[in-house]
């Protein structure tokens, strides 16, 4: 029972942007090689409690995408803006691909991650930009 | 086990009732499910009632007992909520009641209210069905999530806008005599193709619309339907549902929706069917993309073989495997936590020939179904059966 209450030392979502923003992005991987992200104690594909930190790869590939044109009121000033969905291999990213032409962008493309801020507030965001 | 049956269903008209408080919506679904069902309110066991975002619309949590109240029920009620599967999960488990012989009447249905809402606010409200804290900050809305699911479908099976415009085209022709739709109009292709985007590649007419409306299904038991008299054709022979991982970025794939094959699955072999078997569909076409992706998770059409469907003519009112004739989300429209109950309600109807479309199921027995909630991390089939 003891084993199981909550653990100081699992990472939240929140160190896991810290992590992205120093350019020490993470990822959870257990035993058996399965990827996910925090906050997470157990794995959803293996049920494995013994997860550990790996290092996300440097880049991803664009897996799918989409042109965003009308946008929740909290991304008011972000719109237009590129949705991804963002292959890093063991685990995938969604985030907001900048830098790049509103139609520019392509499957298969390859880009690196960051965390910057929305235009609209100052809420942090995944952002992907050219690798 | 008993049969589960369908003693009378209900429906508002779909559209802006924004001057209509949800009770008054859901009162008047089950208003029109009683009559002439010969189901006295004090029989009634449970109300199993969905909604997905009243908190948000209505600032009317609780709902559950108030529908009970608003029905002229007094019996345990309770709200279930699953997006937007949420009354198709509200009927899966009322036939699940009558089975395990709980219950031998259950009123199933929701009611969802949304027009209070203006388009930032309804995209944000419903954008909570997604993963908070790796979707929604990250930008994703509703619409966005299903052009994500379209752009994946295209790289993998190929496909273009214009079979996507077909499906909204067809779904709009299905909708013109029903008197529930909201969008009882045609729409061409080129009107389609033309409409301004939303989310590359899906555009305002791939979209369902904001909905407001309520629908309600007296579900009974075979011996309940018998000792009161009660004339009941239509019978729910199979139920089954699917989930997946919430957020698009877990899943293995985006192309297809395992949690409707699971759902579909077990729905088929409870009934004792196959989908070779099933006549017509009502599918969780809240995009067009939707559509297609749901009519292949159900076994009607192989992979990579439902984007095309709707545009050879295979799904149209006089197609092979017609599909939505009530004008599916599309054109009747997505009260959220209302659709699952309103596709029950419209099978039923097209299975007893007194829906406007049921001509071009006259020879049917059996409809399917799907109800999806948000991206398809929770998906609802049921099987529908008319007595021969």
């Amino acid at each position: 029972m003891s084993d199981h209450t909550l653990d100081d030392d699992a990472a939240t979502y929140d160190e896991w942007l810290d992590a992205i923003e120093t350019g020490e992005g993470f990822y959870l991987e257990s035993p058996e090689g399965h990827g996910s992200l925090p906050p997470r104690r157990v794995c959803p594909h293996s049920g494995s409690t013994d997860l550990t930190h790996e290092p996300l790869a440097e880049t991803g590939t664009v897996e799918t995408y989409t042109v965003v044109h009308v946008g929740a009121t909290a991304f008011d000033d972000d719109t237009p803006y590129i949705s991804a969905v963002v292959d890093f291999g063991p685990v995938e990213l969604t985030g907001v691909v900048r830098g790049v032409d509103l139609e520019a962008v392509a499957v298969g493309d390859e880009v690196s991650v960051t965390v910057e801020t929305r235009e609209t507030t100052d809420d942090r965001l995944v952002v992907f930009r050219p690798a | 086990m008993t049969t589960v049956r369908i003693a009378g269903v209900g429906l508002t008209p779909f559209g802006a009732h924004a001057d209509r408080a949800g009770r008054e919506l859901f009162a008047s679904a089950s208003l029109a499910a009683f009559q002439d069902a010969g189901v006295e309110r004090s029989d009634v066991d449970q109300l199993n009632y969905g909604n997905f975002m009243g908190a948000l619309a209505e600032h009317q949590g609780h709902q559950a007992p108030l529908m009970a109240e608003a029905a002229g029920l007094s019996c345990p009620a309770t709200r279930y909520e699953e997006a937007c599967a949420s009354a198709g999960v509200a009927v899966r488990e009322a036939v699940r009641s009558i089975r395990s012989g709980e219950a031998d009447v259950v009123l199933a249905g929701g009611m969802e209210r949304m027009t209070t809402l203006d388009t930032g606010q309804a995209t944000a409200a419903l954008a909570i069905a997604a993963d908070e804290l790796y979707e929604v900050r990250a930008g994703v809305t509703f619409p966005s999530a299903y052009a994500l699911m379209a752009r994946a479908y295209f790289e993998r099976f190929g496909g273009e806008r214009e079979d996507l415009a077909h499906i909204a085209v067809k779904n709009h022709a299905n909708a013109v005599d029903n008197e529930y739709a909201q969008y009882q109009n045609e729409i061409t292709v080129e009107q389609a193709l033309d409409s301004p985007p939303v989310a590359t590649p899906l555009h305002l007419y791939d979209a369902c619309p904001i909905t407001d409306g309520a629908s309600a299904v007296l579900l009974v038991s075979e011996a309940y339907a018998d000792d009161h008299g009660i004339e009941a054709p239509v019978s729910i022979t199979g139920t089954g549902q699917g989930g997946d991982n919430l957020a698009l970025q877990d899943r293995e794939q985006m192309a297809q929706t395992p949690a409707t094959e699971t759902a579909a699955a077990e729905a088929y072999t409870d009934a004792g069917i196959t989908a070779a078997d099933v006549d017509f569909a009502e599918v969780h076409d809240c995009f067009t993309i939707a559509e297609v992706l749901a009519i292949e998770g159900l076994g009607l059409f192989e992979p990579g073989e439902g984007i095309s469907a709707a545009r050879e003519g295979a799904t149209t009112a006089d197609g092979e495997t017609p599909i939505n004739l009530s004008g599916g989300l599309k054109a009747k429209g997505h009260p959220v936590g209302a659709t699952g109950g309103s596709q029950i309600a419209e099978i039923t109807r097209l299975l007893q020939g007194d829906h406007p479309n049921s001509d071009a199921v006259d020879d049917a027995t059996v409809g399917v179904a799907h109800n999806a909630g948000g991206t398809v991390a929770s998906a609802v089939v049921h099987v529908l059966e008319a007595d021969q």
